[in-house]
């Protein structure tokens, strides 16, 4: 039998690289031996992703958009498991951000988007944004009153870009083109089966193709270089003779089984919220979304998802025009701003140390500070934006942005890091 | 920091739970026990008799009502089924939107996941709420939806019957619509157990894998 097996991938390794392959990302990808708790994070996005597309390519088989609300209930009453289906791919959508809302934090403190691993920050970033488009194009389908009015505000915002910034452009051709833009989007000129139908083919064909092949590359990239650790310490400076890092421990069978039990406890905490609390309290899935979408019922408050709180804050913060532009216009540039910011990380991070563990006193207090100005906007995205709770998203804003212009390219200036040790330290 | 981390994320949970709930806070707490079949099927009798006539059902079926709430499909049929032959039909009326937008001024909304959209003790606080009002066309009001269009259907009930056991029959109504709301999610959470003690004893085997692998890494 074993001969049978061994000859086989031996035909299969003459023609394809699978032995190889197999070598190069499990069994002799050397990993850091002293990841921590927030390591889990990267292996639970691929168990959200393999989730969303296993639930998802089940439910396209009952659902129909041209009767989105009719077919979501269908689902949930009438197809067998429908119910838990489709709550594994809601409540799905909500943890695959806060699994990469925390593995992006990871990445923050332990600075892993500086050289080499630029690229991968770079995917990973890709990977976001495809992500929220996801997201959003998701969250219009079963076409509830939330889902309506949710993608009027959204769509939108195309009309809101300020095509007369641009030269030979009037305000009026502004206007035209976003007006045009719009109805490109919309595939009609109003919200409409049609814009449905298109969202529909955008959210279980064109983005999840890119979603698999920007993972795809993120760990590609990854694998290239070798993962950071929590030390921030280059693994390969130490090798030993046989050229292996000396912190290093082979990805399979090592994290592999580390990260089982890790897995298993996230999935109870996920099966926690789908068979106990599956609309999250009307975070997950919002109260107006139980009523089919309505073009002449405004919902009393439409907040977007929790998972562009953050964003959305920004865009409703703005109430200054300024060189010519009007402050809607700003809303939309500190939204834009706020998410291509991020790309910058690896170029506007200037301290020389790497991990927050050897930076001293002031990094860690701007980053401890941004952290919980990103949970605040993130709230405050949810809430109607009046009074004190304005003020506050104005000033979460403007520090969102003085952390990455001035706080990231400037503090190592002004305080006195820890000697960062030769080899990681502690172990698991 | 990883502690700090931990500790900003448990101070941000108290806001939004207030957030979740605290819109609520003025109305009346609804009984609803999806396990008393008995206050269900009351729940559904008064229901088809009182609100049918204009408020559908229509994600909901027939046979599924009676299959969950215990009763026959014959009974169902005889008793409980005034608008179709079917027991697979879903619970629909005669009443067409024009018709409801000529005399209510608004068509009477669905009501399937009523429970969902708005909250049971929204809708025990409506159905208990309604006040005589003369400057309604139809000589009632309400506490929790003011200028409502709906008639108080039930104020026959009301006079005959003691406020305790009116309220209870309410309570009875908005039982069967929470019910009715998700059909499934007793089933749910039940099931919810078992997945989580399952994943509970796959956790001891992994863990112990993860520890043995590990004894040589140091």
């Amino acid at each position: 039998m074993m001969r049978v097996v061994n000859g086989l991938i031996d035909w299969v390794d003459a023609r394809l690289p699978v032995v190889n392959a197999y070598k190069k990302h499990m069994s002799e990808y050397y990993a850091p031996k002293n990841f921590n708790f927030w390591y889990y994070f990267g292996v639970l996005s691929m168990v959200v992703l393999v989730n969303q597309l296993l639930t998802g390519i089940w439910l396209t088989m009952f659902y129909s958009p041209s009767q989105g609300f009719e077919s979501v209930e269908y689902i949930m009453r009438d197809v067998q498991w429908g119910w838990l289906i489709r709550y594994m791919h809601a409540v799905g959508a909500s943890a695959f951000f806060a699994v990469v809302y925390i593995h992006m934090f990871r990445g923050l403190m332990y600075g892993s988007y500086k050289p080499p691993r630029e690229l991968v920050w770079i995917f990973g970033m890709l990977i976001y944004v495809a992500l929220m488009a996801e997201g959003f194009l998701g969250y219009v389908l079963p076409w509830g009153n939330m889902s309506y009015w949710g993608a009027q505000v959204i769509i939108s915002l195309a009309g809101a870009i300020p095509f007369d910034i641009l030269p030979f452009i009037g305000p009026d051709d502004a206007k035209d083109i976003g007006e045009a833009l719009t109805t490109w989007v919309r595939g009609d000129y109003l919200l409409s089966t049609a814009t449905v139908n298109k969202f529909f083919a955008l959210h279980v064909v064109a983005i999840p193709l890119v979603l698999v092949a920007l993972v795809f590359l993120h760990i590609l990239a990854l694998h290239e270089v070798g993962s950071n650790n929590p030390d921030g310490v280059e693994i390969k400076q130490n090798k030993d003779e046989n050229g292996i890092p000396k912190d290093g421990i082979p990805f399979h069978p090592y994290y592999t089984v580390k990260d089982l039990p890790g897995v298993i406890i996230f999935l109870m905490i996920f099966a926690v919220v789908i068979f106990f609390f599956p609309t999250g309290g009307g975070y997950l899935i919002e109260k107006p979304n139980f009523v089919a979408a309505n073009p002449l019922k405004t919902p009393d408050h439409i907040a977007p998802v929790w998972y562009y709180g953050p964003y959305y804050a920004m865009l409703r913060a703005t109430t200054i025009e300024w060189l010519g532009m009007s402050s809607k216009t700003w809303g939309l540039i500190a939204m834009g701003g706020g998410i291509v910011v991020l790309f910058l990380l690896p170029w506007l991070d200037r301290h020389p140390v790497k991990s927050i563990r050897y930076k001293g006193w002031l990094s860690k207090l701007l980053l401890f500070v941004f952290a919980a100005d990103f949970l605040m906007l993130g709230y405050l995205g949810t809430q109607p934006a009046t009074g004190t709770a304005k003020t506050l998203a104005q000033i979460g804003t403007v520090y969102y942005f003085l952390f990455f212009f001035i706080g990231l390219p400037l503090a190592h200036r002004f305080e006195k890091s820890k000697p960062v040790p030769e080899r990681v330290t502690g172990g698991h | 920091m990883k502690k700090l981390a931990v500790a900003l994320l448990f101070s941000c949970l108290p806001a939004f739970a207030s957030a979740a709930g605290g819109h609520d806070a003025e109305l009346e707490k609804a009984p609803v026990n999806l396990q008393d079949k008995v206050s269900l099927q009351n729940g559904a009798k008064l229901f088809v008799n009182y609100c049918m006539g204009c408020h559908s059902l229509e994600y909901l079926r027939y046979g599924r009502m009676g299959e969950d709430l215990g009763i026959s499909d014959e009974l169902t049929l005889k008793y409980l089924n005034f608008t179709s032959e079917k027991i697979g039909d879903p619970m629909k009326n005669g009443m067409t939107a024009e018709n409801g937008k000529d005399w209510f001024g608004n068509p009477p909304p669905d009501l399937t996941l009523a429970a969902r959209h708005r909250s049971p003790d929204w809708i025990y606080s409506y159905l208990t709420g309604f006040y005589e009002d003369e400057s309604r066309p139809y000589g009632y009001n309400n506490h929790v939806f003011p200028s409502v269009g709906m008639p108080h259907v039930m104020a026959g009930m009301q006079e005959t019957l003691s406020e305790e056991e009116f309220e209870s029959n309410m309570g009875d109504i908005t039982n069967f619509l929470t019910y009715a709301a998700e059909p499934i999610a007793p089933t749910r959470e039940r099931i919810g157990v078992y997945v989580l003690v399952f994943l509970a004893i796959l956790f001891v085997p992994a863990y112990l894998l993860k520890k043995e692998y590990w004894k040589d890494v140091h």
